[in-house]
């Protein structure tokens, strides 16, 4: 598994005197969709923002492709470029539509033409189910709407790694499902994912892997039906319990 | 002027975790000198603002028709000031933008030598009163820097104000959730395509309103240029009224103008604020 598209080794991470991090390894294949699971504070969001370097790693070193990204000369807009990032909050731009949203990246980091940032962006609204959405603005979308703007957005710039941080957290029950089919989608077209979530559903939809952390470690790593059905560890067990 | 930053957080940003839906902050920056802006929810007829403000223009009417003897001279002469007045207002108020959002930029900078050199400015510059300011750059520099009365009192307001534009503005960046930078950054963006793309176009929408106040401040502060040789209205008044002994009519209707254009401005400004808050939309 060395050869994975993403690769941790050994993350260590601290906010002030709170160890958000200890010592992480990972390796994530080339279309694996991985969920990351664990409870608040377990340093799972953290991990995720780290692989974009959102969050810089107090040591250790992360790999994407042959890029390492926590390298201080590392050229980290280049990786951006090819690791999209879906955000709990959506963080969707409310000075531009959803159109302009989407088609802003690649015109002005991939320099790509108008007419054609234009007609990807209508494309990529088609495809999250949002055709007619083209000039609404984020305020003038339901949450789960604005999240499958955020998706087409990071998908404008053909990453071939996608990262979601909780996308449905902040989502009303009846839009949770609008946005797990856009990511169950991809998940079948082949796209590598790392997703922090507790969708359980999705987990078994879509998952090769459940990675379970809690006070930044991994505990243990499994295929869905395998971790939640037979957990190795009691602390495993015990969360499961609360979630399941 | 009375210079205070006051930030009001109307509604927290999402805590991250939490359940509840994100909804952008909202937040209200006034850089005030106090009373004058009028509140927009009193619709009454006897508001303050319309007694002052239309008991102001019937005044203004009503004197030269009462005593045109001195009013309509006075009226006559003293309007031409006006030229100076907004001149010096509105390009003061251009250069003052340019070096507060400098200013703003450098105050949040992580560059250390940056935002020290920033955070100085602001405050030697709030620290020493705009007519001791206008006196040094005319009479102290002046002479070294050949410059003219308009020329010193045009840069001595720009760097006044430049120093609490740059408030405003670092007021303003702050008021934009991180989110959006890092949702800037991890679609590949640079930091400054981030600023100019996504952080700047919602902060004007946050300062507009206190940077409306800030040009009614200065459109009264810029009457102190009058002692700078700069034929203003106050100055064009402060003539008439040394030649003909006039003393209170002249400043009678001096102040009047005054008053009208603050109260006019103002109005304008609390109206701004108003349709912002409401329907604070990008697009209409």
């Amino acid at each position: 598994m060395d050869n994975g598209i993403i690769r941790i080794k050994d993350a260590c991470k601290h906010f002030g005197a709170v160890q958000a991090l200890r010592g992480v390894d990972l390796v994530i294949a080339k279309g694996e969709v991985v969920l990351v699971i664990g409870p608040s504070g377990s340093g799972k969001s953290t991990l995720l923002r780290c692989v974009n370097r959102l969050e810089h790693l107090d040591s250790g070193e992360i790999w994407v492709e042959d890029d390492c990204v926590t390298s201080p000369h590392a050229n980290i807009r280049k990786i951006r470029e090819e690791v999209g990032m879906v955000f709990q909050s959506f963080n969707l731009f409310p000075h531009l539509s959803a159109a302009q949203n989407i088609s802003l990246s690649p015109l002005i980091v991939l320099r790509e033409d108008k007419a054609e940032a234009q007609e990807r962006a209508r494309a990529l609204l088609a495809r999250v189910g949002l055709a007619d959405k083209e000039y609404s603005y984020p305020e003038q979308l339901s949450g789960g709407q604005q999240q499958r703007v955020a998706i087409a957005r990071a998908l404008a710039m053909r990453p071939k790694i996608m990262l979601f941080d909780e996308p449905t957290s902040a989502l009303d029950p009846e839009m949770i499902k609008e946005v797990l089919d856009v990511m169950l989608d991809l998940a079948k077209e082949g796209m590598t994912m790392m997703v922090v979530s507790h969708e359980m559903g999705f987990a078994r939809a879509a998952a090769d892997r459940v990675v379970f952390m809690d006070e930044g470690q991994i505990i243990e790593a499994a295929p869905p039906d395998e971790l939640f059905a037979h957990p190795k560890e009691e602390r495993t067990q015990r969360f499961l319990n609360h979630i399941l | 002027m009375s210079d205070f930053l006051r930030i009001g957080k109307r509604k927290a940003p999402p805590a991250s975790g939490s359940a509840a839906p994100p909804a952008l902050p909202h937040f209200n920056i006034n850089v005030t000198d106090g009373t004058l802006i009028p509140s927009t929810g009193d619709k009454s007829i006897l508001s303050a603002w319309n007694i002052s403000f239309f008991g102001a223009i019937a005044a203004i009417i009503i004197l030269p028709i009462l005593s045109p003897k001195p009013y309509l001279d006075i009226l006559a002469v003293v309007p031409d000031g006006l030229v100076a007045t907004f001149g010096v207002t509105i390009v003061s108020i251009l250069f003052a933008l340019v070096l507060g959002l400098l200013t703003g930029l450098g105050r949040i900078a992580k560059t250390k030598p940056i935002n020290l050199i920033a955070t100085i400015y602001v405050e030697v510059i709030r620290g020493i009163p705009l007519l001791v300011q206008l006196f040094y750059i005319y009479y102290a520099l002046g002479p070294l820097l050949h410059l003219k009365g308009p020329a010193s009192a045009v840069m001595a307001m720009s760097i006044c104000y430049g120093a609490y534009m740059g408030e405003i503005f670092r007021a303003g960046i702050q008021s934009i959730p991180k989110g959006q930078m890092e949702a800037a950054l991890a679609l590949g963006m640079s930091r400054t395509q981030a600023l100019w793309r996504i952080i700047l176009p919602q902060t004007v929408k946050v300062i507009l309103p206190p940077i409306g106040n800030e040009f009614i401040a200065l459109l009264k502060d810029s009457s102190l240029v009058s002692i700078l040789a700069v034929a203003d209205l106050l100055r064009r008044g402060r003539e008439y009224a040394s030649t003909t002994f006039n003393y209170l009519q002249s400043f009678t209707i001096v102040a009047l103008i005054y008053l009208i254009m603050t109260l006019f401005f103002s109005r304008l400004v609390g109206i701004m604020e108003t349709r912002l808050r409401n329907h604070g939309q990008w697009h209409n």
